[in-house]
């Protein structure tokens, strides 16, 4: 309730600015302006919203599993640690525009470059809070198993992995929040669909209302998948 | 599964022909420049509850990972019958319902769940716990978790149970109870029982004998007898002695 009051009256006081011309509503348009560039424009944004939304579902997916299996990996040998943790961390120091134009030119306009650079985005988050949810295992508890000869895979499924969940879903909260980030960036760099590339066309075309309505639609798309995982969390994790 | 073998090896030490005992002989054991145990040796008899008692810091904890075989001695030999251990802190899993918790040596040990869940809840009602199989560890107070703890520890199946101040978070109240609680089912289920405890009337009440430890590094610096019929009264004149007795052997009265 409260937070809707908030929300309300940050609208209210950006309504009231544009419209007393404090800005160029060029620039900064209106909200009012805004909801009404989201209706009427809803038949060009809607196959947008849809495009966007395909390529953040199936690079969450890739970098859910891929990012699962080097979190666990990394957890269970040494050596792959040492082989992998410079790389997954180093992956997150590539300018996501600057690759951006290569992976189009290799992999072309369709789907795959979008869905690895949303994968790339998220499985860093989804790695490292699952690798560290293993690790942070209670020592007790893990003295616990070993005196019951338990073996590694018992301990794994036992102890460790239970353990880590709550780590785990931190890590997919995160990785759903940025992941818009990762299709916008791949939409510029080269499509002829998207909400990235509704956002940039609209920007062409000074349409700054259509870009806020396309961008509006981004973050609802990272709220709501945000909220999947929190629902899904709070499902599972239920001794919290 | 039963082997002579002499310390340090990489499986639990098990000590030959039968016996449920522990034999500690000379057991030294550091942590890099901190020195927890310097020549230790104690032996507990088979179906023998034996108490360590010393000061915060004195390896009692060390001594009992190293006779569940957690840890190598750096010198000694250790021997002892296979032992399972109930941690300082109750160590329950807390997503798993207290029925699952307890049963959780039997599904390391291969069982499924529902087998586990079969074979744990007739104990879990004779210890008082029944009603409660669903609650998670959360739920439970301090006195049941304890009891849990222990039941888990028991359906371990291994001949030597090893105690770490297993009420040493408890209210004296509801130490008290449990106190007597164990005594009970150690009655009725005698195994052998390494107890570490820093409570000198506690091993007085629980305890066959009474292995005294200095402060770090941990060297044996007396033993008792507590020869006293079960069951045992805090306010029995005999056992007020033998408690003072033990703080003089260990310093403090």
């Amino acid at each position: 309730m409260a937070a809707a009051l908030i929300v309300l009256a940050g609208l209210a006081g950006w309504e009231a600015l544009v419209r007393a011309g404090a800005v160029d509503a060029l620039l900064l348009p209106a909200p009012s302006e805004v909801a009404s560039a989201l209706w009427n424009d809803r038949e060009l944004l809607a196959p947008d919203l849809a495009v966007t939304t395909q390529e953040v579902l199936v690079g969450l997916l890739a970098a859910v599993a891929v990012g699962a299996a080097l979190g666990v990996g990394m957890h269970a040998s040494r050596a792959l640690r040492s082989a992998l943790r410079p790389l997954v961390i180093g992956s997150q120091a590539v300018p996501v525009p600057v690759i951006a134009p290569l992976l189009i030119l290799v992999l072309g306009f369709g789907l795959a470059p979008k869905v690895l650079l949303v994968a790339l985005v998220c499985f860093f988050p989804v790695t490292i809070n699952l690798y560290d949810g293993l690790r942070r295992v209670d020592a007790d508890s893990r003295k616990l198993l070993r005196s019951f000869d338990a073996s590694r895979w018992q301990a794994f499924r036992l102890l460790e992995a239970p353990a880590a969940l709550p780590a785990a879903f931190t890590g997919l909260k995160v990785a759903a929040a940025v992941s818009v980030i990762g299709a916008v960036f791949a939409e510029w760099a080269g499509s002829d669909a998207g909400l990235g590339h509704a956002l940039l066309t609209a920007n062409g075309q000074l349409e700054t209302a259509r870009a806020f309505a396309a961008t509006l639609l981004l973050f609802l798309l990272a709220v709501a998948l945000y909220a999947v995982f929190a629902l899904l969390e709070r499902r599972v994790v239920r001794w919290r | 599964m039963r082997t002579q073998t002499e310390a340090p090896v990489a499986e639990p030490r098990h000590v030959g022909s039968g016996d449920a005992g522990v034999a500690l002989d000379g057991v030294a054991k550091a942590f890099g420049d901190v020195q927890a145990l310097a020549g230790v040796s104690l032996r507990a008899e088979p179906r023998e509850t034996v108490a360590v008692v010393g000061p915060s810091g004195c390896g009692k904890s060390t001594l009992l990972e190293l006779v569940c075989g957690l840890l190598e001695a750096d010198a000694g030999s250790v021997r002892s019958a296979p032992a399972a251990l109930m941690p300082q802190r109750d160590g329950l899993l807390p997503w798993l319902s207290a029925l699952d918790n307890a049963g959780l040596a039997l599904r390391v040990a291969g069982a499924s769940r529902a087998q586990a869940r079969a074979q744990a809840s007739e104990p879990f009602a004779a210890f008082g716990l029944a009603g409660f199989e669903r609650a998670r560890p959360a739920e439970l107070s301090g006195g049941m978790r304890q009891r849990v703890a222990f039941l888990r520890t028991l359906l371990a199946g291994r001949p030597v149970l090893c105690l770490d101040e297993p009420f040493g978070a408890l209210d004296a109240l509801t130490r008290t109870q449990l106190q007597r609680w164990l005594a009970g089912a150690l009655a009725r289920e005698p195994r052998t029982v390494l107890l570490v405890t820093h409570d000198v009337e506690e091993a007085v009440l629980l305890a066959d004998r009474i292995v005294l430890l200095s402060p770090r590094p941990g060297r044996v610096v007396g033993e008792l007898e507590i020869a006293l019929p079960r069951p045992r009264e805090r306010t029995d004149r005999r056992v007020v002695e033998l408690r003072e007795h033990a703080l003089q052997a260990l310093g403090v009265a």
